[in-house]
């Protein structure tokens, strides 16, 4: 690992696009932290003599239809969308790195039956599979960061085992077990903090697909539960009023553009400054 | 050839079953009758009762399984509990709709991708290959069903230039047509991106063989190095990974067939979850994930067929 937090963050911003991304993400995580704060409203206060308005001095990005603030409910979308983020991603890196390390050091039999575990949890079409869970489960938060969790286990896995088992056949591990090094030391001393770094790079790669996917399940009423504001519902709810208020289904979209596009941004920066050899690679 | 197909087929089918019985014991895992779960808080313990026998809840959990895989091998994916419908017949309606979906949209993308692609390699370094980059990497990473709302609310809402629902009317070839153009729109939007990035990168790692030298050395002009030889290598690295990614495309087209009100499998299998329609849901995700493992499959095969040394790798493994 490069030395200091500061000097990854200078070469991130040396790329014009990394310094896009990073500002786009301090206003994301920004928001999220200090919603409440910074809403000029309360996201759940109804109004409904002042429902479905356009932007205008009081509401900046105008009302939906129960008259709630869509400022504000956009704010405390960002406090959703990172928390569901950060449980799911960190949940499934935690389990993945696990697995993976398993299956790259491991008996060979047990590498088969993981391998084989990770290609059937992602042969089934991503939307697909958390629809299934979903119906199994019933909706709510706890199910979609079970499914964000799943669905990213052997996308982890598969890249920590590949690191694994490139670095068990590398000459400083097989200098540590030839002079009798235990295999908690060799796991956690020598493994572990090689495969974090790229695991690190995929995991800030994944935050966007892991945002669209939240508000892609909650917009079809199968993720967050209103009346807890989450970027997808907000969305569909600009979508039922397309016709007579189109200003919000357009103000709904621009928080998932700007986390979409910041994380993306921010993400391929991190990766060309930690690791130039990763250069154009990509978490699908 | 043969050896490596077979392994391969074997492998697509063990994965199948895997998922089929993962889903099925899913079902048993969570507490509850899932005929009380389908009929909902209002039905009578008679119903129950029924709807239990008829979907066979009431006998042992293997002779479930059993019938469960000899159901489905015959064709037979089980009953819808709200239409009462057989659910194979109601996904064999849909599905060519969707097919065409993710067909026509693939097809746009990769019209326009392989060109930018090519573009980018030729013009390396310069602003051309940055733009085209960057244009990427934003088109890759915005959620395609932002893209169909805006698209919707642009040129159906705003414009009235095209549909904003439906498929099109049934024998109006043009309607249909009309209908297709936005949804197929938003669902090939992400893969230019996607497609023109991997053509790049492949096609880049193949720039500096020898016989592209060669070529270069014998005065071969740069486009027609690019696109006669290094685009036909290139290819292959595009068309694996472009199946592995098929499951994104069945993905993007559930969404975008719920913001049109399209008919197909994502308006079915979106429904029957809300209804928590149990057969409907399992059969569903059962035939787009066949047709997703079929469809790495064959372009594994293909690539095979392509590129001998990727069936000698195997063979040594």
């Amino acid at each position: 690992m490069p030395s200091g937090v500061l000097e990854i963050l200078k070469r991130v911003t040396r790329d014009p696009l990394g310094l896009l991304g990073l500002v786009l993400v301090v206003i994301v995580i920004g928001a999220a932290l200090f919603a409440d704060a910074i809403s000029p409203y309360d996201p759940a206060r109804i109004d409904v003599l002042n429902k479905l308005q356009g932007p205008s001095a009081a509401h900046w990005l105008g009302t939906d239809q129960l008259g709630r603030d869509t400022l504000s409910r956009i704010i405390h979308g960002a406090r959703v969308a990172m928390g569901i983020a950060v449980f799911s991603i960190g949940i499934g890196a935690f389990i993945g790195l696990i697995l993976g390390i398993l299956a790259g050091y491991g008996p060979r039999w047990l590498d088969a039956v993981l391998i084989f575990f990770f290609d059937s949890l992602s042969a089934i079409p991503l939307i697909l599979f958390a629809l299934t869970v979903i119906v199994i489960l019933g909706p709510g938060t706890g199910t979609l960061i079970f499914v964000i969790a799943l669905i990213s286990i052997p996308v982890y896995g598969r890249l920590v085992r590949a690191q694994t088992l490139s670095l068990r056949r590398s000459e400083f591990i097989l200098a540590e077990q030839s002079m009798g090094a235990s295999l908690p030391r060799i796991v956690g001393i020598h493994l572990l903090p090689n495969v974090l770094g790229p695991l690190v790079i995929l995991v800030s790669m994944d935050i966007p697909t892991v945002v669209a996917l939240e508000a892609a399940l909650s917009y079809l009423g199968l993720g967050v539960k209103p009346p807890t504001p989450s970027w997808g519902t907000i969305l569909n709810d600009g979508y039922v009023s397309l016709r007579t208020n189109p200003s919000l289904v357009i103000a709904a979209g621009i928080p998932l553009v700007i986390a979409t596009l910041g994380f993306t941004f921010f993400g391929e920066a991190l990766r060309d400054a930690l690791d130039p050899k990763l250069k154009g690679r990509r978490a699908s | 050839m043969l050896a490596y197909t077979i392994k391969r087929i074997g492998l697509g089918l063990l994965i199948l079953i895997g998922v089929m019985f993962a889903m099925y014991a899913a079902v048993f895992i969570v507490p509850g009758n899932p005929a009380r779960a389908a009929l909902g808080p209002r039905a009578t313990q008679e119903m129950i009762d029924r709807l239990t026998r008829e979907m066979g809840l009431d006998q042992p959990y293997l002779v479930q399984v059993y019938n469960f895989f000899v159901n489905v091998l015959s064709g037979n994916l089980g009953i819808d509990v709200i239409s009462n419908r057989p659910v194979a017949t109601e996904i064999w309606e849909v599905l060519p709709n969707t097919l065409i979906l993710c067909l026509v949209g693939l097809g746009w993308a990769t019209l326009l991708a392989i060109p930018l692609g090519c573009l980018a390699v030729l013009k390396r370094g310069t602003w051309v290959d940055r733009a085209a980059s960057l244009l990427s990497v934003s088109v890759i990473s915005l959620p395609y069903y932002v893209v169909a709302i805006y698209a919707l609310l642009i040129f159906a809402v705003q414009l009235n230039w095209l549909p904003a629902i439906g498929d099109g009317d049934p024998g109006d070839i043009g309607s249909q047509i009309r209908a297709l153009i936005l949804p197929a729109f938003a669902i090939g939007f992400t893969w230019v991106g996607y497609l023109a990035r991997l053509v790049r990168a492949s096609m880049l790692d193949v720039m500096g063989e020898p016989h592209i030298r060669t070529a270069r050395a014998f005065g071969v002009p740069e486009w027609k190095i690019v696109t006669k030889y290094g685009l036909r290598i290139a290819l292959i690295p595009t068309l694996s990974l472009l199946a592995v990614s098929l499951g994104g495309l069945i993905s993007s087209a559930v969404f975008v067939e719920v913001i049109f009100s399209r008919p197909g499998i994502g308006k079915l299998v979106t429904a029957a979850v809300n209804l928590r329609n149990y057969p409907v849901v399992m059969g569903t995700v059962l035939v787009m994930t066949g047709i997703y493992v079929t469809l790495t499959i064959a372009a594994d095969l293909l690539i095979a067929r392509i590129d001998p040394r990727i069936r000698d790798a195997f063979r040594g493994a």
